[in-house]
């Protein structure tokens, strides 16, 4: 049974309010607009310089597709190679074993203060909250993270946590917290936040971070990022803990190689990340720096059952790019927020409803045109609109108990209307007299106003759209006149 | 070449016009048009919203038609002018079961939409076609993302008499259609409309261009709307036309 997991503070039930006040939002809508079309321009033009892309994206999904179906021998392997190294394993099935198990390190150590690197699935398991109930004080080290969590705010993209800010907002919100004036520019504002967060580094007990890979040959993780924080919340506190997805793992060292070339690409435009770290255990006699103790903390949260079945098991091939997101038309309207759940856009769409159940989340494998501009750009080449369509059909046949309010009463509604659509199309004569219906209620609704507003699925159609006005004559009727005059 | 002619309900109720100038070109090019009158819709309304049941009777009838114009009328290719419902017909494999299934792959090697039956099949770029204006073509999404039509039907316009095509950076980006989506959810449809509007109403176009009527309709409306005289063709309106213009 899928999605019986849990993501934190998930409001994807209230999507239906949530979209439409982000519409209104006309700031946000300038952010996401300059933001979306900067990165996914990057992207586009990175990609197209590389020869081998498709070839790439064929490598990188046949072994995503191999590490499903034998994700429980490379898990193992991963822990073999891990402990080998001096690695502790953990292994969690829900956010609060996440949660104890990480919040139960730090006690351990008498922690007061954690300094962390981006990381969704801490964002998932509600990490932050769960620390500082327990006497730990976490600091968001990213810097698009750091804003959103000194603005009280969840991230609103899987990549750039505060892509919804404009900077201008941001230099806003700096002065406001830190209560004196702020400069300018981008980098300034940099700065500013780099010098906030020295101390925090210099201070902390523990760091934590998640990981782009886990390479189950090596019993190793990769990190990557820009900004050198990441390097720093692995090596300076004496204790590291990296939560990760069990889907991250990935059986060679050297399949690295096409994904580290996919990722960079894909998520922001750059050939490669400025940095990455892989992290092999902790610190040995002759290295320089890096922790002393190195916790791996393997979180399920439902995405286990998604393996049973080939088309949802193609969601946990995702590497995080972020490339959908920026790539959606939807996402670029309404943001990350509208989607209520720390993963949003085409990802989101699919992945929300499959690990926290499909009643918690059945609006947002609805919120799509299915154009699959998102399929064209995911580099692991995951069919996110065959997934969505398998998502909507499950909300249809598992009937309300796989729906919120809000599906419940449009799949009702629409399931009428389709089994007597259904019915009409099934004898020509039928179809001819529904067809003659439809035209004379749109020549109606043209002319009597009143009609267009009221009539059913019509309404959605003239709020902001002229009808197209209806022939009248059909097709086939016009076809039949052809022939009779041919024929005399 | 004989060749089946698979309407779509939607240009069949509602944009007459365009079938009829699909068939004149197809005809124009050489070709035998059959027009089965017992052919209704392919299915996809039902099938992209969830409702599976109802969309599997009605896709299977579809797929038994057109399995019967091939193997009885001897008809060599199935031409739609959309690109959608071609794409339909190729997952219809998908959706049906048992001999249904393997009667929807033999039909699916027959589909093609009007653009690229005309450029890939009959190998014909210059239709003769003659219209004078400047229009932009937009990429209806399934012909473009599940069928890889790109060139063909800029091939063809580029072939048009006193035809300017200009591109539009927005091209290929989704007019906000998307069946029932259009209606359930008309906020984010609309706006996704205004993203590409806004850059058409700046390109001085007199058409945009589209191989779908259910995109044109989306983007004609809103148009309209909007207060703009740029009107919403198919290409089958654009190829068939022998002098008249915008
Ligand atoms: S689904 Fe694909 S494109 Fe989207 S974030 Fe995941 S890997 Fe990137």
């Amino acid at each position: 049974m899928s999605g019986s997991g849990s993501i934190h503070h998930l409001k994807s039930r209230e999507f239906s309010t949530l979209y439409p006040s982000a519409l209104e939002n006309v700031e946000l809508r300038g952010a996401l607009a300059f933001g979306t079309k900067l990165v996914s321009n990057r992207r586009d033009n990175t990609v197209a310089a590389v020869d081998d892309w498709q070839d790439l994206r064929d490598r990188a999904s046949a072994i995503k597709a191999d590490v499903m179906s034998n994700l429980d021998h490379y898990l193992e392997t991963f822990e073999q190679q891990a402990q080998a190294v001096g690695t502790h394993v953990h292994w969690a099935s829900t956010p609060a074993e996440a949660r104890s198990i990480i919040t139960g390190i730090a006690q351990q150590h008498g922690a007061s203060l954690a300094v962390k690197s981006k990381s969704m699935v801490s964002e998932e398991i509600g990490l932050n909250e769960a620390l500082e109930q327990s006497g730990v004080r976490p600091v968001e080290t990213d810097l698009g993270e750091w804003i959103v969590q000194i603005a009280n705010e969840t991230p609103s993209h899987i990549v750039a946590p505060a892509l919804h800010r404009s900077r201008e907002d941001v230099r806003e919100l700096f002065a406001r917290v830190l209560q004196r004036p702020m400069p300018e520019d981008a980098e300034g504002l940099t700065e500013v936040a780099r010098l906030e967060l020295r101390q925090a580094f210099a201070d902390a007990d523990i760091g934590i971070s998640g990981a782009n890979f886990l390479v189950a040959e090596t019993g190793s993780f990769l990190v990557l990022e820009n900004e050198g924080n990441i390097r720093m919340t692995t090596s300076l506190p004496r204790v590291h803990i990296a939560l990760v997805g069990i889907e991250k793992v990935l059986p060679r060292l050297s399949d690295l190689d096409v994904f580290l070339r996919l990722i960079g690409r894909s998520g922001t435009g750059q050939k490669l990340t400025s940095y990455q770290t892989l992290v092999t255990g902790p610190r040995r006699r002759a290295d320089d720096d890096g922790p002393d103790e190195i916790h791996v903390v393997l979180l399920d949260n439902s995405r286990s059952s998604l393996l049973g079945n080939a088309v949802t098991a193609q969601t946990l091939g995702c590497i995080r790019c972020g490339a959908c997101l920026n790539t959606c038309p939807v996402y670029r309207q309404i943001g990350g927020h509208a989607y209520g759940s720390v993963y949003p856009g085409p990802i989101g769409a699919i992945l929300t409803p499959q690990l926290a159940g499909l009643h918690e989340a059945s609006q947002l494998p609805f919120a799509s045109s299915l154009c699959g501009a998102c399929r064209d750009v995911c580099p692991v080449k995951i069919d996110i609109p065959e997934v969505l369509l398998h998502l909507r059909a499950r909300s249809v046949e598992e009937g309300p108990s796989a729906r919120d309010a809000v599906t419940n009463k449009k799949i009702r509604q629409q399931g009428g209307g389709f089994r007597m659509w259904s019915w009409a199309m099934r004898s020509p004569w039928r179809y001819r007299m529904a067809g003659r219906v439809a035209r004379t209620m749109a020549w109606l609704a043209i002319r009597v106003p009143l009609v267009g507003r009221c009539a059913g699925p019509l309404r959605g159609w003239t709020a902001g759209r002229s009808l197209p006005s209806p022939p009248r004559r059909s097709f086939r009727s016009e076809m039949a006149r052809r022939r009779s005059e041919r024929r005399s | 070449m004989n060749v089946a002619f698979f309407a779509s309900c939607l240009i069949d109720q509602f944009r007459p016009d365009v079938g009829l100038a699909a068939v004149d070109v197809l005809e124009r090019c050489g070709c035998t048009v059959i027009f089965d009158e017992r052919q209704t819709c392919c299915g996809q309304p039902a099938f992209n919203s969830g409702h599976h049941a109802e969309a599997r009777d009605v896709c299977q009838r579809a797929i038994h038609l057109l399995h019967e114009q091939v193997v009885q009328q001897g008809c060599e290719a199935i031409v739609c002018p959309s690109g959608s419902c071609a794409a339909m017909l190729h997952h219809a494999a998908g959706l049906l079961q048992g001999d249904d299934a393997d009667m929807a792959a033999s039909v699916a090697s027959h589909v093609h939409e009007l653009g690229s039956f005309l450029v890939d099949v009959l190998d014909r770029t210059d239709v003769e076609a003659d219209w004078s204006g400047r229009v932009t073509w937009h990429d209806a999404c399934h012909g473009l993302r599940d069928l890889g039509i790109r060139d063909q039907p800029r091939l063809l316009l580029n072939k048009v008499r006193g035809l300017e095509l200009v591109e539009a950076t927005t091209c290929d980006r989704c007019c906000g259609f998307g069946g029932t989506f259009s209606v359930s959810m008309p906020g984010i449809s609309l706006a996704m409309a205004d993203e590409k509007l806004d850059e058409l109403e700046g390109l001085g176009v007199d058409a945009v261009v589209s191989g779908d009527v259910s995109c044109l309709m989306q983007l004609e409306g809103r148009l309209r709307d909007r207060g703009s005289s740029i009107r919403g063709l198919h290409l089958a309106e654009i190829l068939a036309s022998r002098g008249a213009g915008s």
